[in-house]
């Protein structure tokens, strides 16, 4: 009686073993398909996130301030006017030491009127008082370990698997955690919808081939963005690493962004 | 999204020193007044509950006329705990997906377990416990409303033989036992929401949570001492100073503590002197200048310190009516301190560019969600449930049974 009730037990459990083994990719399509049916990402359909790995570069050598990046994405994505962006320009005057100061430069000022969307005034500094001056783009950081995903606290922004980090609208809450966690203050509460908005390296244009908006109307070629899983040939953004060396924003803080930079200042933060 | 929607919000620009990130440069910081208040009140109901444990657990004799009075303030300021945090939600009719859909490595998600567990598992049930023989007692004597109240309240239980009422004793004090880890995860919790923020040098700090339940404690035992002055005032009872006088004891060692952490936090924070250090002196001097130096650290907890201190060492030479009164401004002020505390962290936090270069402005509004009169509003409500409560569960007209709360029976 006890072998045939053992033999009886370990059948079960092995048939229940096969089952769970079996459901698990039947799980996993159901999960993908409601995925599909509720969560809202603005891809292109048939697009495969898995089959992509985005980034992108930026050049602060190359960036003339003109603003055409931060105006196309304020139109592209219907970001509401006001301090709301999910681009902007940084304006970086770095003064001369004055002279017997024993320092190594002056006061650092920076600004972005706008967002430095219509382009920056005259600076307040003579040009002979100058030492350095550049402009900045900045961007959602695209960060590997992003604190804004892990904080979430219903789990409305996401990192896809093709690097982008989104947020479903639909799902999202509005109590600007992420807004707090984000280091690079790249988020915003969107007064229109009322749920936090930011970059999303235009999901809707590169699901479909295209190329972010501040991508494709930089006049010079600053901000480079590409795909690290589907290289084309002479990759601009291979060009990118081999010509210069990166930098990222804030790196002490462990978030690992994939926006990298050549060509920074120590005073960009 | 069109663009008439859009061009209607344009906000008026408010001044800012220095540089901050345009996605900063808004009129208000993202969290107002409302999300100072929502540490503020669960503060107080953790500190209210560690009040009541003292008797219960620890049996501290003394303090058994405040006993069920401490109870019911936690859980009139537990029922008003997540209004805040509602109200200030852009999407506050989505709220139920923190606890359907919650994102477990979210310091916020957890929160709405964390709360349910503490209002339905340990302080709804301690209270059911602890009032469950007059409950059984006030159905049969009280008639009209209140006797119907009392007997939903029983929920049909009516043995009140002497086992049945041993095990509320014992049920009441296990489920205290629990209450104690249960009130410091509760407002621990609270904390580590701020303290695990590490983009933020004003938050990011790994001791924030232990101050929040420090200082929670402080201002619990604070509520408690002014709600305990406010009822027998108003009943024109005598105030029994063996009680008041433990109150005060136990608060000026809960304060002593709790300043003793914080003093070490920021000793810590000018010592090390970390990236963002000179927008913290510009907070410090400037921004949060009333509040932090005034609110926090003079009226919160020097003054209070110095009152109560001078009580412990000369209290025998102190006559009653002037130490009624010290230890009536002590609580005073250490909530209005606690309050401070609670502003300094939480606005304090929003003032300054995460690009550490410039500093933001803050004027709070009269009206609005996040105004002055929604703030008076929702720090008013929990006065008015726990005047509701004591109305129905502390009447002077009723009897009380004789168990006491900490298990040896009177009678």
């Amino acid at each position: 009686m006890k072998t045939q009730f053992n033999r009886r037990g370990a059948l079960a459990r092995l048939g229940g073993i096969l089952a769970g083994v079996l459901a698990l990719p039947v799980a996993r399509t159901a999960k993908a398909a409601v995925q599909r049916v509720f969560v809202s990402s603005g891809a292109a359909r048939g697009y495969d996130p898995s089959k992509h790995k985005w980034l992108m570069c930026i050049d602060v050598n190359k960036c003339i301030g003109c603003g055409l990046c931060a105006e196309a994405c304020k139109k592209e994505n219907g970001v509401p006017e006001g301090p709301y962006f999910r681009t902007w320009i940084e304006r970086y005057i770095i003064q001369k030491p004055k002279p017997g100061s024993g320092q190594t430069r002056g006061e650092t000022l920076v600004d972005s009127p706008d967002g430095g969307m219509h382009g920056f005034p005259e600076s307040p500094v003579p040009r002979d008082q100058i030492e350095h001056s550049f402009f900045v783009p900045k961007l959602c950081n695209l960060c590997e370990h992003s604190p804004c995903v892990q904080v979430c606290p219903v789990g409305a922004t996401f990192d896809a698997p093709d690097g982008a980090v989104l947020i479903d609208p639909k799902y999202c809450i509005g109590c600007g955690f992420c807004i707090q966690a984000c280091p690079y203050g790249c988020r915003f509460l969107s007064p229109v919808t009322k749920t936090a908005e930011k970059c999303t390296l235009c999901y809707h244009r590169i699901t479909r081939g295209l190329k972010p908006a501040c991508a494709e109307i930089c006049p010079t070629q600053a901000r480079i963005f590409g795909d690290l899983l589907n290289p084309v040939p002479d990759d601009p953004i291979q060009k990118f690493y081999e010509q210069n060396r990166v930098q990222v924003l804030k790196p002490y803080l462990g978030t690992a962004p994939r926006v990298l930079y050549a060509g920074l200042d120590k005073e960009v933060r | 999204m069109t663009s008439e929607v859009t061009n209607i919000v344009v906000e008026v620009l408010p001044r800012f020193e220095g540089y901050v990130y345009p996605n900063e440069a808004t009129a208000h910081p993202l969290w107002g007044f409302l999300i100072v208040l929502y540490p503020y009140i669960t503060g107080l109901v953790a500190g209210a509950f560690i009040m009541a444990s003292l008797v219960r657990v620890f049996k501290v004799k003394a303090l058994e006329p405040v006993y069920r009075l401490s109870l019911l303030t936690a859980l009139a300021f537990l029922l008003c705990a997540t209004l805040p945090l509602l109200f200030h939600l852009g999407h506050p009719e989505r709220c139920y997906e923190i606890m359907i859909t919650p994102h477990l490595t979210s310091p916020m998600a957890i929160f709405g377990f964390v709360y349910a567990w503490y209002l339905m598992a340990v302080l709804l049930l301690e209270l059911w416990f602890d009032y469950r023989q007059d409950l059984v007692e006030w159905s049969k004597t009280t008639a009209g409303f209140k006797g119907i109240i009392y007997r939903i309240f029983t929920v049909g239980v009516t043995d009140v033989s002497p086992p049945a009422v041993a095990l509320d004793v014992k049920m009441g004090r296990i489920l205290s036992v629990v209450g104690i880890p249960s009130a410091f995860l509760l407002h621990g919790y609270v904390g580590f929401i701020f303290g695990s923020i590490k983009a933020n040098p004003w938050w990011g700090n790994a001791i924030m949570p232990i101050i929040f339940i420090l200082s929670a404690i402080v201002s619990g035992i604070a509520l408690c001492v002014f709600n305990y002055m406010v009822l027998t005032w108003i009943r024109r009872h005598t105030v029994e100073m063996r009680c008041l006088d433990t109150m005060a004891m136990f608060l000026f060692y809960a304060l002593l503590v709790d300043a003793a952490v914080e003093g070490l936090d920021w000793i810590h924070r000018i010592y090390a002197a970390e990236e963002g250090f000179s927008v913290m002196q510009t907070m410090i001097r400037e921004k949060l200048f009333y509040t932090l130096n005034l609110g926090q650290a003079t009226i919160g907890t020097l003054v209070p310190f110095l009152l109560l201190g001078s009580l412990q060492l000369l209290r025998r030479r102190v006559p009653e009516m002037v130490r009624r009164r010290m230890i009536s401004a002590s609580a005073a002020m250490i909530l209005i301190g606690v309050l401070a505390m609670r502003w300094n962290v939480v606005i304090g936090g929003q003032l300054f560019s995460k690009s550490l270069r410039g500093v933001m402005g803050y004027k709070m509004e009269f009206a609005g969600v996040e105004g002055w009169f929604m703030g008076i509003l929702l720090l008013g409500l929990p006065f008015v449930i726990l005047t509701v409560l004591v109305k129905l569960f502390l009447s002077e007209r009723l009897p009380t049974s004789g168990h006491t709360p900490h298990g040896s029976s009177t009678t």
